[in-house]
């Protein structure tokens, strides 16, 4: 039975937050009275992932996800509840935890920004107490694993944003992690670049069996590396499962449009009972609930003389977007 | 463990912060040259023969101005503008979960920048021989020693007094402001205007319970070879390190359970 790897409980925080009117005499107000609120960004939430899992972490800007992984990785002290991640509390931030976890940001680079990377990847194998040959082991199998050779040697600022985010990458594996947090790990990076981290990724995993826990606005991040996801709306969990059902659930409806040899086959289609979405000359739109679309499209075929037909899967960034955009989305 | 983490760790950055600073070598020429007050407060002194008043010759005072010019070289910390930074910046995230404090990271950096100023500090002490030529002179080997280690231990004090505020950033943003106060009594206090020796005596008594006059005057008299009492000002370099290590300590503790990750 595989085992979780971290479980979360009860996890809540909040963060004190000052706000000024606009204007001189706001200026002048918040000068000498501060005025502070305490905004509660995470709301009791309780998750647990399993050892080797891939999750992704869906929300709108500011709903908290990019909290929930500082707090999963220690960087940042929970308000309530509780956290174990591979049986340590992360914030005590012990050595044996911290030699176990990684995490990326997007854009924010750890790398030395006047040196070649080289010097970076050893410098943190040193740290993380990986010796020489090791490190020269490990840089060379994930260099090519990432495909990055003769960057290696290149000062960092004069690398482009795909092979510094490569390099990053590389830097922040280089002790072997097995659980990654990677926050927006394809921001900016052009389709090429970004299909070839999640190709990366996808190899890591396998290999490695690492734990992922990754946040992305990017939706093909999301559905090329995650089988399971947890929505996240104002600091709390509206959804944590599969991705293929919640797609489901928030598309249960498919488009299919029906070629007919005839215009007065597809008016015959018209007035059989399906739900027609629009109707132009011989070609016929209609709507099939997912769960009926094998005996739907079996009747048609069989009852109708039919040219050619088309299922439209609506685009997953539309679905997903609905949740994202309307905060009391019902999943 | 600490063996291992100067063998390796502390090693490895060095090296490593060593040719990140040699990329910036125009830049710590520069930073060694703007180091010279003590030689325009010799210049002063000499020239108002102010000297006179504390019964020091004049080869004595340019040993002492020259000594003090040195051991600030070696001992000027600027951790807390850094750390500043980083942390606005979110740069200190993906360190904060590294299993290594850090502030070793700053700790190399400054090393490492100070080898890097070395030969330019030689540089400028030659310069200073031959417009000063009856001023050179060798200190025995013991001599040099203590004053090495105890210039580094002024480093440390130095290091540990601004960590310390560097850390005061997790609850204010702006800690390098709070650094602006310690400035001026470093400034007057430390011996890098004048010898500690020349302030009234009353002053002077409180002076010294204070860690300021250990960052510069007593380095600097110690190698000049100036009348200085070795063993006290040893002691009271340790014992200033041992009572703000711990308290560098705390408030690093207490500071990161207060981190934001803000700019991250």
């Amino acid at each position: 039975m595989v085992q979780n790897i971290i479980d979360v409980r009860n996890l809540s925080k909040s963060f004190d937050i000052s706000s000024k009117e606009p204007g001189l005499k706001g200026t002048i107000k918040h000068f000498f009275k501060r005025q502070t609120k305490s905004l509660k960004v995470i709301k009791d939430i309780s998750f647990e992932i399993k050892d080797g899992e891939i999750v992704g972490f869906l929300g709108a800007n500011g709903a908290g996800k990019t909290t929930i992984l500082k707090m999963l990785c220690g960087l940042i002290y929970p308000s309530d509840g509780s956290i174990l991640v591979s049986g340590y509390s992360p914030f005590r931030r012990k050595e044996k935890f911290l030699k176990q976890i990684t995490l990326i940001m997007g854009q924010k680079q750890q790398l030395i920004w006047d040196l070649p990377p080289i010097e970076s990847f050893y410098l943190n194998a040193s740290i993380y107490d990986v010796d020489k040959f090791e490190a020269k082991r490990r840089i060379k199998k994930l260099s090519e694993m990432l495909e990055i050779d003769d960057e290696l040697f290149i000062p960092v600022r004069k690398l482009s944003l795909g092979q510094r985010m490569k390099s990053e990458l590389l830097a922040a594996l280089i002790h072997e992690p097995n659980i990654l947090f990677l926050d927006e790990p394809t921001l900016g990076l052009d389709i090429n670049a970004q299909r070839n981290l999640r190709k990366f990724l996808k190899k890591y995993n396998k290999e490695t069996n690492a734990t992922i826990c990754l946040t992305s606005h990017y939706m093909k991040d999301i559905t090329s590396l995650c089988k399971r996801v947890i929505c996240v709306q104002e600091g709390s969990i509206s959804y944590d499962g599969e991705l293929d059902l919640l797609l489901k659930k928030l598309s249960p409806v498919k488009e299919i449009l029906i070629v007919c040899r005839s215009e007065e086959d597809a008016i015959k289609l018209e007035n059989s009972g399906f739900t027609v979405k629009n109707k132009i000359k011989n070609e016929i739109t209609i709507k099939i609930e997912n769960n009926s679309i094998t005996s739907s499209l079996k009747t048609i075929l069989n009852s109708f003389d039919i040219e050619d037909l088309f299922i439209n899967e609506p685009p997953i960034d539309e679905i997903i977007g609905r949740i994202l955009i309307k905060k009391d989305y019902d999943i | 463990m600490i063996s291992n983490l100067i063998n390796s760790k502390l090693f490895t950055l060095l090296k490593v912060q060593y040719s990140n600073m040699l990329e910036y070598r125009v830049e710590i020429a520069l930073w060694a040259i703007s180091g010279i007050i003590p030689f325009f407060m010799l210049n002063i002194w000499t020239n108002n023969n102010l000297n006179e008043s504390i019964n020091i010759s004049d080869v004595m005072l340019s040993r002492y101005f020259l000594c003090a010019f040195f051991v600030r070289q070696f001992s000027v910390v600027w951790v807390v503008f850094s750390f500043e930074e980083d942390s606005l910046m979110g740069k200190v995230s993906p360190y904060l979960i590294q299993p290594l404090n850090p502030f070793f990271r700053y700790f190399a950096q400054h090393l490492a920048e100070q080898i890097t100023r070395f030969p330019f500090a030689l540089i400028i002490a030659f310069f200073f021989f031959i417009f000063n030529p009856e001023s050179i002179w060798i200190p025995n080997l013991g001599i040099l020693f203590l004053s090495i280690v105890s210039t580094f231990l002024s480093f440390l004090i130095q290091f540990l007094i601004q960590s310390i505020v560097a850390c005061l950033c997790f609850w204010t943003e702006r800690a390098s402001s709070i650094e602006r106060l310690l400035f001026i009594p470093t400034l007057f206090l430390s011996g890098l205007l004048a010898p500690v020796v020349s302030f009234p005596t009353y002053i002077k008594s409180w002076i010294y319970l204070t860690p300021f006059p250990y960052l510069i005057d007593f380095p600097a008299n110690l190698l000049s070879g100036n009348e200085t009492n070795i063993s006290g000002g040893l002691t009271m370099q340790i014992l200033w390190i041992f009572l703000l290590f711990p308290l560098f300590k705390k408030i690093w503790s207490e500071g990161t359970k207060k981190y934001t990750a803000m700019g991250s």
